[in-house]
This record gives structure tokens, sequence and C-alpha cells, in this order.
């Protein structure tokens, strides 16, 4: 379902939850598929012990891709235009993750339609762990 | 570097469908993709990442004749090479990234990647120290040689481990 600008106002949100309790065994999925095998997102000894870190935590990507499932939730199938963040908080295993999207700006440009959207995704604690922005072709 | 030939698979969109937890049927159903707007399976918003796959020279990939600097029973002790991406031990995060779709891509398209450096500045980080950030351009391109995803990455490396307090 596709959205349509005539239904649409500032201020609008749409939010889900795109994660509870983050495994290690999703960092290992998202590892596989993307290619990224960075030890610091699989392999707990390399991490706790040479890179310094608590544990193991997540790709950055995997928490854009987690968000990005939200944002073709509202927007459709094939209608984003842009999308971009910036990742401002690391995502560790048990995370539980939510995600919203909303509207800033409702414009038209040579007769299409669009949509421009905040996005931000926070953790348990309300810590915002992406910060982003996306832009979606809309009906009119 | 560059990608000169980056397959876009029906199976490759499922497992990354999967690992980004979206269970939409438009990339595991190509009957129920018929019935969609774009009208078949298309990627993920993020899925050109996974071109990382056919990047024969990406860092992050255990090689055969090459040691991986991840642990085996215990750590290596290997050293990562500079600018290899990611991770802690004042070692790179990925800080931002951004994509700009003309095109969504569907199994079948075949795609090229040319990627170009861009801006690099600093910045003193409270939880970090010194951040030195370093953009790079990733031109996608089809079959037909249309532009078709242009993603824009911004990797920071930190002078320590981020501090988690």
């Amino acid at each position: 379902m596709a959205l349509s600008a005539r239904n649409l106002k500032v201020g609008d949100t749409y939010q889900e939850q795109i994660v509870e309790n983050l495994t290690r065994t999703r960092l290992v999925q998202y590892a596989g598929a993307s290619g990224d095998y960075n030890p610091v997102h699989t392999d707990e000894i390399f991490t706790t012990k040479v890179a310094g870190y608590p544990s193991v935590f997540a790709h950055g990507m995997l928490t854009m891709g987690m968000t990005g499932k939200m944002l073709t939730n509202y927007v459709g199938d094939g209608r984003l235009t842009k999308y971009g963040v910036r990742f401002t908080r690391q995502v560790w295993p048990g995370d539980t993750l939510t995600a919203t999207a909303q509207v800033e700006t409702i414009r038209e440009e040579g007769g299409v339609h669009f949509v421009d959207l905040i996005v931000s995704t926070v953790n348990q604690d309300g810590a915002e762990v992406v910060s982003g922005y996306a832009s979606a072709r809309v009906d009119p | 570097m560059a990608i000169s030939k980056f397959p876009i698979e029906a199976g490759h969109i499922v497992l990354f469908a999967r690992a980004v937890g979206d269970d939409n049927p438009i990339y595991h159903d190509a009957d129920y993709a018929k019935t969609t707007e774009p009208g078949a399976t298309v990627a993920p918003p993020t899925f050109t990442m996974a071109s990382a796959q056919f990047d024969p020279d990406y860092p992050l990939r255990p090689k055969n004749g090459q040691t991986w600097f991840g642990s085996g029973k215990e750590p290596t002790g290997l050293q990562r090479k500079e600018g290899s991406g990611g991770g802690g031990g004042g070692g790179g995060l990925h800080a931002e990234q951004h994509f700009e779709y003309h095109r969504h891509i569907n199994p079948g398209d075949v795609l090229t990647a040319t990627v170009k450096p861009g801006k690099t500045w600093e910045k003193e980080g409270r939880r970090s120290g010194k951040l030195v950030f370093s953009e790079t351009v990733t031109e996608y391109r089809d079959q037909k040689g249309e532009l078709v995803i242009t993603a824009r990455g911004v990797g920071v490396r930190t002078e320590r481990p981020v501090d988690q307090n």
C-alpha cells in the first residue's frame, strides 16, 4: 500500500519495533549475507581481548537495514528515492530497537509527489542509535 | 577499488532480507512479487552493501592462504592493515551511510561498482579521542551502464575504543 500525499500531514509518525533482544546469531546472519566478516561483530575473543570492547556489537549496516524494513513497510516497495543515516551509538546483543519515521515535508516536483521523512532508531533506554532521513515517491 | 560484476540473485536477497529481519514476501516469493507495484522482487534498500561479496580485494573477508586477524583458539596477534575499516582497538567504525535510488534493482541485474574517495576531515571526540573521518562514493551501474544507486559512506578512525560510559 503506497502512501498518498493528500492523506499525509507534516508531523505524522510511523513506528515499529525492529528487533527484540538482538542475538549474536543475527550478527552472524548479517555477516554471512552482507559479506562483512569483521570479527568485532562475531568473534567475542577478538573483540574483548584485542579490540577492547565489552562484547561483539552489531554492524551499523544491520541497524540501518532493520530500520529500512520499517521504512519500506511505511512507504511501500520500490518507493524510496533517498535513505541516509548517521550511526550515533553502538548496538549490542540484547538490545531492543524501535524505529520511527516522521513526516517533515510533502512536496511535488514535475508532477510527482514526494514525502521527506526524519528517521530515528532508539534502543531500550531511549538512546538514539541511528539518526537519518529518507525520501519516497508517494501517490497524489 | 572496483567491482566488475555484482550479480543480483534471488537467493542472496532471501538471505539478506532474513538477516535484517524482513519477512516481506516480495523478497522471498517471486509469485507474490509479481502482484506488487514493482512487479518483481526488488532488493532491500541497503542490499548493495553485499557487493562486498563480489569485491576480490575486500579486506574484511578471510581468504585462502592469508592469515586472518580474527581469533582461532586464541587471538592471532595479527595487526589489521590501515584502512581495513570497521572495528575497535583504535580502528575504524562506520559513521554514516547514504543511498540515492535512481532505480530499484531486481534479480537478474548485473551491476558494476566504481568507488571514488571523497572528503576527509577531523574532529575531537568526547568518548574516543581524535576522530578522522573519510568519505567514499560508490556508483552502481546496471548491465546497460545506467546509474542505479549512488552510495556515500563515511568511515571514522578513532584514537581509542569508544568509551561506553
